[in-house]
């Protein structure tokens, strides 16, 4: 089913082609975060692909993945050019490295999630926990409810893992 | 029937000097051009075909590079009145050019044709923003784009700026060494009266300025403007009889790619760029280094990505890009200045074409226009860099272009004075 929504006033579409899409988006609603798996070498991969980037295979199959991790780099955005964000900023986009699968299968390779910072009810944070989030700060996985069928998967401060001392900011606040 | 001895048919490099650059043409770098695209695109390839000497009947392939933004090569070529035998316009923006002389090397070499303009025609303030605003910015949101831009996560700095946050992070550069970027090309936009912005700027001037993204402060940022841009590139043997001295063409490499980019940085390190890669084209073909080279062109969309660039592509210690930028050698008048006509910050965008037709100029010891011609009819260089004087590199022999597409993907092209 081709998918027609609005999200902060933006129009957000799928059509009935976007069989990858679909069904991530689909797992996100019922706040379930799934990744293809590989069915030759199992590899995971982000974001959905027809083919394994990997091994070419093209078969897969959907499986559940503990959406937490820490934060690999981010941009901070002061001046939305998207007319959807311009009543939100300053706001986060977060780049996660997934704990599943993290350094492989090299070392430089990781599953990194993007999505906002976002409160535990999925809006968008407010400054003052911008503010507390950098490079290492560990995160867990919450989702905004768009439409059926569509949910963003996002990013909250997760409160019951150790967080670094100090995660890395850019110096100029 | 067998090869010369002498051919080698294992590399590309026995092409080394045997192409050349030998028309550079350009409109003015403005804000409003009040033209269409086709209007500014003819104006550029024909100041291009004036500057190489030739006739429109000597033109015979054509290729630009667009997004949806610019005419199509034919319709240029017929307005000039040239007959093409080969012509391509292909989709994308920035690290085009080094790749489309690439392609034009190909053409010819491929005997389809013998002499190609290239061009690059935009309105990128007063139709389609290259920052992404007005009409660009608000879009639908479909298909893959879910993953990025339902975020606010949709122009070049918002893409970009995880790479170059995480180059602060892994290496401890900083913002204020990235900042001499714009305050080095804004001291060179200053010698350059065809330059947009001609003011020279400071550090502080660039990290007062207000924050678009983080790490990206407004100067941090390249200029919208309305131009264009266009060179003609010929065989080295039909070069000779040019009105100028030819810029040989030592080497090419053409859009090369890291693993997976799909601007998600599924692969690391992400605080690399693609120059890793294409420097293992590019220094091998042309047969020279870092160390040979006398001016570079490294694509500056933003301040970081002439750090980054010129940092993969070998010109320092990986690392030690924010330290290379900042202490004084990419300053005319250093050891190896960098965009010397300002660049993207300062002259105007044109998505690289203009800092290849700069480097040109360079090799052909003509780049300014301030010092005094001879009456040799040569331009006697003062070498002084004072504001508003001489941005000719002293004695340069050899120039690298890097272009810039994203972190993923970049082009790259070695030139030498023919
Ligand atoms: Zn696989
Ligand atoms: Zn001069």
């Amino acid at each position: 089913m081709p998918i027609q929504a609005q999200y902060l006033g933006m129009p957000l579409s799928l059509d009935d082609l976007e069989v990858e899409n679909l069904a991530f988006f689909k797992h996100c609603a019922e706040h379930d975060f799934h990744l293809q798996a590989c069915a030759d070498c199992n590899l995971l991969r982000y974001p959905p692909t027809t083919a394994c980037p990997w091994c070419m295979s093209r078969d897969a199959k959907w499986v559940p993945v503990e959406g937490k991790g820490a934060v690999h780099s981010y941009t901070e955005v002061h001046h939305a050019i998207q007319p959807a964000f311009k009543a939100h900023t300053p706001y986060l986009v977060l780049l996660v490295d997934l704990d599943r699968q993290l350094g492989k299968p090299t070392e430089h390779d990781a599953l990194r999630v993007v999505g906002n910072l976002a409160t535990s009810d999925g809006k968008l944070a407010p400054p003052e926990m911008v503010k507390r989030v950098g490079i290492g700060t560990r995160v867990r996985m919450v989702f905004t409810d768009v439409a059926p069928g569509l949910a963003l998967p996002q990013w909250t401060i997760d409160d019951t893992a150790k967080q670094p001392d100090k995660p890395w900011r850019y110096p100029q606040e | 029937m067998p090869l010369p001895a002498d051919v080698d048919t294992s590399s590309p490099r026995h092409l080394r000097d045997k192409y050349a650059i030998v028309g550079v043409g350009e409109t003015t770098y403005t804000r409003g051009s009040g033209m269409t695209t086709r209007s500014l695109g003819t104006w550029a390839v024909r100041n291009a075909i004036l500057d190489a000497g030739l006739k429109p009947a000597d033109i015979d392939g054509m290729l630009s590079y667009q997004s949806g933004d610019s005419t199509f090569a034919p319709f240029i070529a017929g307005d000039l009145g040239i007959r093409l035998n080969f012509y391509m316009d292909v989709f994308g923006g920035g690290s085009s050019t080094e790749a489309l002389v690439g392609i034009a090397m190909g053409v010819i070499e491929a005997g389809m044709c013998k002499t190609v303009a290239i061009f690059r025609a935009m309105n990128g303030f007063s139709q389609v923003r290259i920052g992404g605003t007005g009409a660009r910015s608000a879009v639908p949101v479909s298909s893959d784009m879910l993953h990025s831009r339902a975020y606010g996560w949709q122009s070049a700095g918002q893409m970009f700026s995880p790479t170059f946050l995480r180059h602060m992070y892994d290496y401890g550069t900083t913002p204020a060494q990235v900042a001499a970027v714009r305050a080095t090309h804004s001291a060179h936009a200053s010698n350059n009266p065809k330059a947009y912005y001609k003011k020279r700027v400071s550090v502080e001037d660039v990290l007062a300025s207000r924050i678009i993204c983080k790490p990206l402060h407004l100067l941090d940022c390249c200029v919208e403007t309305d131009n264009a841009t266009a060179i003609i590139v010929t065989g080295a043997d039909r070069a000779k009889d040019g009105r100028h001295r030819p810029a040989l063409i030592r080497g090419v490499a053409g859009r090369v790619c890291k693993p997976r980019i799909d601007m998600h940085y599924q692969h690391g390190p992400i605080s690399t760029v693609a120059g890793k890669y294409a420097r293992e084209i590019l220094w091998p073909n042309a047969g020279v280094g870092p160390e040979d080279v006398d001016v570079t062109g490294s694509y500056d969309a933003f301040t970081f990505t002439t750090m980054l660039q010129l940092e993969d592509y070998g010109f320092c210690k990986k690392g030690e890009g924010g330290q290379y930028v900042s202490d004084g050698t990419i300053r005319l008048g250093g050891k190896r200045p960098n965009n010397t006509s300002g660049g993207h910050l300062c002259e105007g965008y044109t998505h690289g074409m203009n800092m290849v037709i700069e480097n040109v100029r360079q090799l052909r010891h003509d780049v300014d226009d301030s010092c005094p011609v001879g009456s040799d009819g040569k331009r006697k260089h003062t070498y002084d860099y004072k504001e508003g004087g001489c941005r000719q590199v002293r004695d340069c022999e050899v120039s690298a272009n890097l272009g810039w597409a994203m972190p993923g993907t970049g082009s790259a092209m070695v030139m030498r004075r023919g």
